[in-house]
């Protein structure tokens, strides 16, 4: 069997049990799967730039609090019931955002960058934290059940609509953008995405605007991350500046590389070993961000390809023949 | 006239202690290349130990004027957390420096809920030193001695940390390293040493800036992160791993902060952003710093 028929049987399998979760398990399980598909989707986008394109975003919880607050906003003020309302909102808000902070970040690598939209994103935190009147500061802003492709599923309360219709559509929605994320990664711009990470000059030598690569992909990752952002909001009702803080941009950094910056579906992977664990974490103790610290450490530490790479640093612990050298993201 | 002394030198005591943990960051920065998210969780930290030091020694009856050697030196005393987490931080010496990131990321969540745990959640002060230093009068301003006390410190750290990169030996071995670590440790520079040497004086840096500001404001677990990016706007807008970029970042940092409280308190962290990224535009090396390869 072909690479490419493999795994499109894997995903097509992994959806089938992500679509049949709603009956296997019971409500509040399935609620916790829901920021799983906000989450994938979002650090599908930051893969983009981190796994494919070696830069580090600090700030990339910006674009999910912008898809949040559009959500809320076409909900409450400009009384679009519809989530695509919602969706195209946040994307088009994302990329009007993420088109001067991106010119301008684009110039920069590594540690450089990492600061700077650290930076920007911090400045959309104190936005959305001081100006009161617009955002609701620390109080947020409420977000309203959404229709879905124009059905209002009436007859459902709240729970049901989450666990049921909502569900879906995200899995779908989810499923649809890793498959053209994909493609993307797939096609000449993703190559010259690695190109410029694995060397730029000698990138810029072979016809590669980098500049550019690097701002297309903060793009494309903005618009990813304001889709996540909307989908998260749903579940939760609320729309607060908490979703653009730093630390979290962090935390979705340690999603992606908690399941492997260097594999495609890492990212996805990262999302739901995340939300379980934390999950689980915060039932056993108040201190769970410590225990969170020690996992990120031992895994910087001694698994950096993170959960998709394990596999092959146990064979090549147990067969000194294969190497686990450390791959990037193909 | 009284107003404009209040408030610059309200904002210059807030700039003296962004001062002292933007140097610690710049000098962690400009020997090892690591750039520390921590730093605010070492001022927490240091904030913390200051509580804890300056109400043990008030109650035991050490008088509220000997408050300030007693709180620099409890956030001085964290430099003992220096060299172990230096040795963890040079097992990825030589990776990525994104997973150096991430490893200062995982300290910051491992030493937030440290605190946490030591110290609980409530906001933590001491009270009665800052009242016991009285204020001074002139011009119409009143301005409390304790933050003059905090000007002058963070002066003489400034003067002494500069005595001691440019006159001393070991400073110099430590400029060496900066400059190129492989050749230093050729010639014989224990370079080990000197970056143990170098984070746990960032440590301390950090940790005394933390100690030095709760006799004024209360220590609380969120006070690490929050600084962080104030931190980060000194060092861009001054040049990464200057310590003369620190001292000009912190200085506008803090009087642009102090200006916008009284002016437009909404703007305060926007003008500080504001002129983060004019800065970014003009002179993206930052005032001090040289243009990056």
């Amino acid at each position: 069997m072909s690479g490419g028929l493999r795994r499109a049987l894997v995903a097509l399998a992994v959806l089938a049990v992500l679509a049949a979760m709603p009956f296997a398990l019971g409500e509040y399980r399935t609620t916790l799967l829901l920021p799983v598909f906000g989450y994938a989707i979002a650090l599908l986008g930051i893969n983009l730039l981190f796994g494919y394109g070696g830069l580090v975003s600090f700030g990339h919880a910006m674009f999910l609090a912008i898809g949040a607050y559009a959500a809320a906003v076409s909900g409450t003020v400009l009384r679009l019931a519809s989530f695509e309302a919602a969706l195209g909102l946040g994307v088009l808000a994302a990329l009007a955002v993420a088109i001067p902070v991106g010119a301008l970040c684009a110039r920069y690598t590594k540690i450089f960058f990492g600061m700077l939209t650290l930076a920007f994103g911090m400045l959309f935190h104190s936005f959305l934290f001081r100006l009161y009147d617009i955002t609701g500061g620390d109080q947020g802003l409420r977000v309203r059940r959404p229709t879905l492709l124009g059905f209002e599923f009436e007859d459902l309360d709240k729970t049901e609509f989450l666990i049921g219709p909502f569900y879906w559509y995200c899995l779908a929605l989810a499923a649809l953008l890793a498959w053209l994320m994909w493609r993307l990664v797939h096609s000449p711009f993703g190559l010259m995405l690695r190109a410029q990470r694995d060397n730029p000059r000698k990138a810029e030598y072979l016809g590669v605007e980098v500049a550019r690569t690097r701002f297309i992909a903060f793009l494309v990752s903005a618009a990813y991350g304001a889709v996540g952002g909307a989908m998260l909001a749903v579940p939760t009702g609320l729309a607060d500046p908490e979703l653009a803080y730093w630390t979290h941009s962090g935390t979705l950094i340690f999603m992606t590389v908690l399941g492997g910056f260097a594999h495609f579906a890492g990212p996805l992977l990262g999302a739901l070993t995340y939300v379980l664990l934390q999950d689980q974490l915060m039932t056993w103790t108040p201190y769970w961000r410590l225990v969170l610290g020690v996992v990120l450490a031992l895994i910087v530490l001694g698994c950096p390809q993170g959960l998709m790479g394990l596999p092959a640093l146990l064979r090549a612990r147990f067969r000194p023949s294969a190497t686990a050298r450390p791959v990037p993201a193909e | 006239m009284g107003a404009f002394i209040e408030v610059t030198t309200a904002g210059l005591f807030h700039a003296a202690v962004l001062f002292l943990v933007a140097a610690g960051l710049q000098l962690v920065f400009g020997v090892q290349r690591i750039l520390n998210l921590a730093c605010g969780s070492f001022y927490a930290l240091g904030a913390y130990c200051g509580v804890t030091a300056g109400s043990t020694a008030l109650g035991l009856g050490v008088p509220p004027l000997l408050a300030l050697p007693v709180l620099l030196l409890a956030g001085g005393a964290i430099a003992v957390l220096g060299p172990p987490v230096e040795r963890v931080l040079r097992l990825v010496q030589d990776r990525d420096e994104s997973l150096q990131l991430l490893l200062t990321f995982a300290l910051v969540l491992m030493l937030q809920d440290a605190v946490r745990m030591v110290w609980g959640s409530s906001p933590r002060q001491v009270d009665g030193i800052y009242l016991a230093y009285g204020q001074v009068q002139a011009l119409g301003a009143r301005v409390p001695v304790w933050n003059l006390l905090v000007l002058l410190a963070a002066l003489v750290v400034a003067l002494g940390l500069g005595a001691f990169l440019k006159r001393t030996n070991f400073g110099r071995l430590l400029r060496a390293t900066a400059e190129n670590r492989r050749m230093a440790a050729s010639l014989g520079v224990d370079t080990g040493r000197v970056y143990a040497v170098v984070f746990s004086l960032g440590v301390a840096l950090g940790g005394m800036g933390g100690a030095l500001v709760v006799p004024s404001s209360a220590a609380t677990p969120e006070m690490a992160v929050e600084l962080v990016v104030e931190a980060f706007a000194v060092v861009v807008i001054g040049g990464l791993g200057s310590m003369g970029g620190a001292l000009a970042g912190a200085v506008i940092v803090g009087l642009l902060r102090a200006v916008a409280l009284v002016v437009w308190p909404e703007l305060e962290l926007m003008a500080v952003y504001a002129v983060v990224v004019a800065v970014l535009l003009l002179r993206p090396a930052g005032l001090f710093g040289k243009p990056a390869a």
